[in-house]
């Protein structure tokens, strides 16, 4: 038991008793996987990862391949950014890759040209009157597509007490079944040169960055984000304190859901198609990403510069091993390592802070 | 204004066929510390979770600062000025202290903006630490979350919620239930500053020599019924005296045939 008679009333700002910000452990976890990389990469390759080894530029970087690690993790780090608010709550989002399918369907059928190569555009899902729209309708359609899963998550989740888990994953087999019902398996291509630039070289990046920086003052310098993580530390303290928990709830989901659905726009724009599969697996990624950046699934704990940083470690990750030419089986599992590493690290540190109380 | 803070009449609350309250009739003086014993099932915490609206009475009437008042919930009771510390600590864990002290009644800027309006962190940190001195409570560092402290340290957190809301009334059930010595020690000690502070506290405990240290009265409660009111500051009572109450050897005079 701790001395409660050290202090001084509350006013001091006593350096030495300050917590060690988590992001900094993750910080420090990205360091070292890159270093593990440059090591590798001297070794076998005579080449560096991050930085320029070659004679002919003139550069500290290596720009190409730190644009390529960041691009690859910018439209699943934006679904992240809303996955991390879920699941400071205590929630879980799996509907998360599902309704980027969905929405990407539904939202280029709205991005749709009138003409392709003088013809009438072959993959038409409406008549005319959905054709060569301003970019601004697919785009609020994807929004909306996306919201409305979110709110649908949120109203099963907070209203009726279905567990987050099985909420979503209701969700997850609705939304893909609506991405494959859409056109009948089809694919829905040739967007307007205006929606094409959405996603356009380092657009995903620069919105995904932009995503990160507005959330990460929403959930430390507004009320929103001080109840999503009260609701996720103790959720009976929160509604004892006043906090109309289910209405946050559902604002939370619905977040999460219009990120998806951005990210559905922006992926879309990218790949100039929307095919049914689309978004396979991003859950478990954008899962991924926020676990490995710090942020604990029984809820409370966790930002979003962490899985920003999460983002990057998974980024780095993934073009290490191309850079070592390494299978991407062998990434598969050193990633699955890390992740269980990451909770388990987690939980560790949650005992030992349960220990000291 | 009257000098009576709070007054109930005829207090029931009945949970099917269990009677867990029955008529209790209660005064707090403005200032006035009471303390609440009685047998586990006695209707203690029933009582408690009829003046601060937790749950809805059966029947009677609940008068507080001069108005009868009908609490929807726990948030009604607090807007009224009636602060609850909880058994159960109601704080979130990973939340520092002006946080947890503030949690649902955050000071915010730019309210237009709704769920997304700004948290007046330098207000609430002045506030808190106006709080933390006012109570004498000694944390390390209130930045530090919830979940590093000893459970004296959040106990202490809990009560000083009290202080920084200038609350009228005060009610703790069973603060230092789950506390050490030393910890006991500092709550107590806070309870004596919001006794020299001129608050109104009602004190649910089992603790004899708490009780005896700490309040002006006590009201024993058993099977439902309030069954004495010890006005211990002037009249002539022992501990003993209060187990034989709690135990039903003997009732009070005015309360004779209710228990």
């Amino acid at each position: 038991m701790s001395d409660t008679s050290e202090g001084t009333g509350g006013l001091t700002y006593d350096k030495s008793k300050r917590q060690w910000p988590n992001e900094l452990n993750v910080f420090a976890a990205l360091i070292l996987i890159v270093i593990i990389f440059e090591i590798l990469g001297a070794i076998f390759m005579q080449q560096s990862l991050l930085f320029d080894s070659r004679d002919r530029f003139d550069s500290i970087f290596n720009e190409a391949r730190l644009r390529i690690i960041i691009i690859q993790v910018a439209i699943i780090g934006i679904i992240a950014i809303g996955v991390t608010q879920v699941i400071i709550t205590a929630g879980i989002d799996l509907s998360s890759g599902s309704v980027v399918g969905a929405t990407a369907m539904i939202a280029m059928s709205f991005a749709q040209v009138a003409e392709v190569n003088g013809g009438p555009n072959p993959k038409a899902i409406f008549g005319d009157w959905a054709l060569d729209l301003p970019v601004v309708v697919p785009v609020l359609v994807g929004l909306g597509v996306g919201m409305l899963a979110g709110i649908i998550n949120g109203v099963l989740v907070a209203y009726s007490r279905i567990p987050p888990f099985i909420a979503t994953l209701g969700m997850m087999l609705f939304a893909r079944g609506v991405a494959q019902w859409w056109s009948l398996g089809n694919p829905v291509s040739f967007p307007t040169e205006g929606y094409a630039k959405i996603g356009a070289g380092m657009m995903p990046v620069i919105i995904f960055l932009s995503l990160a920086v507005l959330f990460h003052f929403i959930m430390n310098y507004t009320v929103y984000g001080k109840h999503t993580y009260a609701i996720g530390s103790n959720e009976a303290a929160a509604r004892m304190s006043g906090i109309n928990v289910p209405r946050h709830l559902v604002l939370v989901y619905l977040i999460a859901g219009g990120l998806a659905g951005l990210a559905a726009v922006i992926l879309t724009s990218k790949n100039l198609t929307a095919q049914s599969g689309m978004g396979l697996s991003y859950e478990l990624e954008a899962i991924a990403m926020a676990v490995i950046g710090g942020v604990s699934l029984f809820g409370g704990r966790g930002s979003i510069i962490g899985t920003v940083i999460g983002a990057l470690i998974i980024g780095v990750i993934t073009s290490g091993f191309t850079f070592l030419r390494l299978g991407a089986y062998y990434q598969e599992m050193v990633l699955g390592c890390i992740i269980v590493g990451a909770v388990a690290l987690d939980q560790w540190q949650q005992k030992r802070a349960a220990a000291r109380a | 204004m009257s000098d009576i803070i709070l007054e109930t009449k005829g207090l029931t609350k009945h949970y099917g066929g269990v009677h867990a309250l029955e008529d209790a009739d209660f005064k707090l003086e403005r200032g006035e510390h009471v303390a609440i014993m009685g047998d586990n099932g006695a209707g203690k915490s029933t009582f408690v979770r009829q003046i601060t609206g937790v749950e809805q009475r059966t029947r009677g009437t609940v008068t507080f600062d001069g108005q009868e008042v009908h609490f929807a919930g726990p948030l009604d009771a607090r807007e009224a000025g009636i602060e609850t510390v909880f058994q159960t600590l109601a704080l979130a864990d990973d939340l520092n202290v002006p946080d947890n002290l503030f949690l649902g009644r955050e000071k915010t800027k730019f309210n237009w903006l709704g769920p997304f309006r700004l948290l007046d962190y330098k207000g609430m940190r002045g506030d808190t630490m106006a709080g933390l001195e006012k109570t004498g409570v000694k944390i390390p560092n209130i930045k530090n979350s919830i979940a590093n402290m000893s459970g004296g340290q959040r106990q202490c957190v809990a009560i000083a919620r009290t202080a920084t809301f200038a609350s009228k009334l005060t009610i703790m059930d069973e603060p230092t239930a789950a506390l050490g010595v030393q910890e006991t020690a500092q709550v107590e000690n806070i309870v004596r500053t919001l006794k020299e502070q001129g608050e109104s506290l009602i004190l649910v405990s089992h603790n004899m020599r708490q009780v005896f240290d700490l309040v002006d009265r006590i009201i024993v409660f058993r099977r439902g019924r309030i069954c004495a009111n010890l006005d211990i500051k002037n009249g002539d009572y022992t501990g003993e005296d209060v187990v034989s109450y709690i135990t039903g050897a003997k009732t009070g005079a005015e309360y004779e045939g209710v228990a």
